[in-house]
């Protein structure tokens, strides 16, 4: 089973198709990515996410899976010879499980907010509610790294990707509106694993450019201050 | 502080805090349940669960877990061998994992609007509803349940939802049966169980519950 083909179908700016493509990183499990075109969806993406018709889907054989974080999941499951991303500990699974729904169903749109707001007091309000789920995050990193390197210890693990993903989309915002949101003065602990979660090896490949995202940004942004009229 | 090991902060309708009661009695597991009054919330729950403030909470050995899906999969982690409600096939782990994350994208929001709004949002909503009861009903297919022949996860997820049906029938006025025959033979034969009888409250005292809620948000 686990040695059925994978294909992984994606777009290079989402963040959430990334955590799937750092999850068969780091089993070193061999995939090909499909990259989508989100304005002309493949037939085999509807027919694999007939539901909400969304990236990322993973196709492992046959099979379809789909959802960002059950994808990473279903992959560390699989895998489960190679280097364990989930927690083994159920309290230490619960907790990156915690976090990790936080950031998508809480941070993430914060973040997003700042892009969307119409004016400059409701892009401080975005700004500032972006830095206190930081201040949040930067908490939890200290709870769950234990000392370690990365919120999963010693090595990426599911709350680091969960979490990661988003670096490129952060900075990106921090430089289109000229805000520090991870720093070593304000979030010290999430300044340094940033670096380093960047770099590892399992993630640096799949992370895009700043330039480049900022490039896609600022024709997706435009979009969002004059949204089409159909 | 409880003499208990495992305790439960919960409120009675919630369907959120019946898929762990159901959970917990399925499993076995004797717990403490504190019922939590939402206008006036405890300090344990502030205390436990101080980024949301919400319940469900369950709370092992002193450990806060929040977050009902989460705290689900937690329980079924550490009581794994009585009545295990997850497959161990990761391909049907996955899908179970996808279907209960579709059942909380869309019923709670949807199911609210059907007893909250009125007019054509109200209408938007029954609609919208009743094609996600429809797509969740063509996923039980001819299974008994939706975990196969046993009941499952996604069981567990969706029946608590079955307590809030005659309110969203009566404050919508529309008939789920009438579009979602299968489903509702499923919810009964759910309701055999044990498990889940004794977890959900009657269908009468959750629109009692809504009737005085809409009163006090000014929504009557």
């Amino acid at each position: 089973m686990a040695g059925d083909a994978v294909k992984l179908l994606g777009a290079w700016p989402s963040p959430v198709v990334m955590r799937a493509r750092i999850a068969l990183n780091l089993k070193s499990v061999g995939y090909e990515f499909v990259e989508e075109n989100l304005g002309n969806k493949s037939q085999l993406l509807l027919q694999s996410n007939p539901v909400h018709k969304k990236i990322p889907v993973l196709i492992h054989g046959d099979k379809p899976v789909c959802e960002s974080l059950i994808i990473v999941q279903y992959i560390d499951e699989v895998w489960s010879s190679g280097p364990g991303i989930l927690p083994s500990d159920p309290y230490d699974l619960a907790t990156a499980r915690f976090w990790a729904a936080y950031i998508d169903d809480k941070w993430f749109p914060s973040l997003t907010g700042i892009a969307k707001a119409q004016d400059d007091g409701a892009k401080k309000a975005a700004i500032e509610q972006v830095s206190e789920g930081l201040a949040l995050l930067e908490d939890a990193f200290r709870k769950c790294s234990k000392g370690k390197t990365f919120f999963g210890g010693d090595r990426v693990g599911y709350l680091d990707i969960a979490f990661g993903c988003f670096l490129g989309w952060l900075r990106v915002t921090e430089k289109m509106n000229g805000v520090e949101l991870i720093s070593r003065s304000k979030t010290p602990q999430l300044a340094q694993w940033a670096e380093r979660f960047c770099a590892d090896p399992a993630v640096k490949d799949v992370m895009p450019e700043t330039d480049k995202l900022a490039e896609f940004a600022k024709v997706l942004f435009a979009k969002f201050k004059n949204p089409p009229s159909q | 502080m409880s003499e208990k090991e495992v305790v439960l902060l919960d409120f009675w309708p919630s369907p959120f805090g019946m898929r762990l009661r159901i959970a917990l009695a399925e499993k076995g597991i004797d717990y403490e349940y504190k019922e939590e009054d939402l206008w006036n919330k405890s300090p344990l729950l502030l205390k436990s669960n101080p980024v949301h403030k919400k319940i469900p909470v369950l709370i092992h050995k002193g450990k806060p877990v929040c977050e009902s899906l989460i705290a689900l999969q937690y329980v079924e982690e550490v009581w794994p061998h009585k009545s295990p409600l997850l497959p161990s096939d990761p391909y049907a782990r996955a899908r179970a994992r996808f279907w209960a994350d579709y059942i909380d994208k869309k019923l709670y929001d949807l199911g609210r609007r059907t007893w909250a709004t009125k007019g054509e949002e109200q209408e938007a909503a029954k609609k919208e509803f009743l094609d996600s009861l429809k797509l969740l009903e063509a996923e039980l297919g001819d299974k008994p349940y939706f975990g196969g022949d046993k009941f499952g996860f996604v069981d567990a997820v969706l029946i608590p939802y079955y307590s809030w049906f005659y309110t969203y029938e009566t404050c919508g006025n529309f008939s789920i049966e009438a579009d979602c025959p299968k489903l509702i033979f499923w919810a009964k034969r759910c309701l055999e169980k044990e498990s889940v009888k004794k977890s959900l409250p009657p269908q009468e005292k959750v629109y009692g519950f809504v009737l005085e809620l809409k009163k006090r948000l000014g929504l009557l």
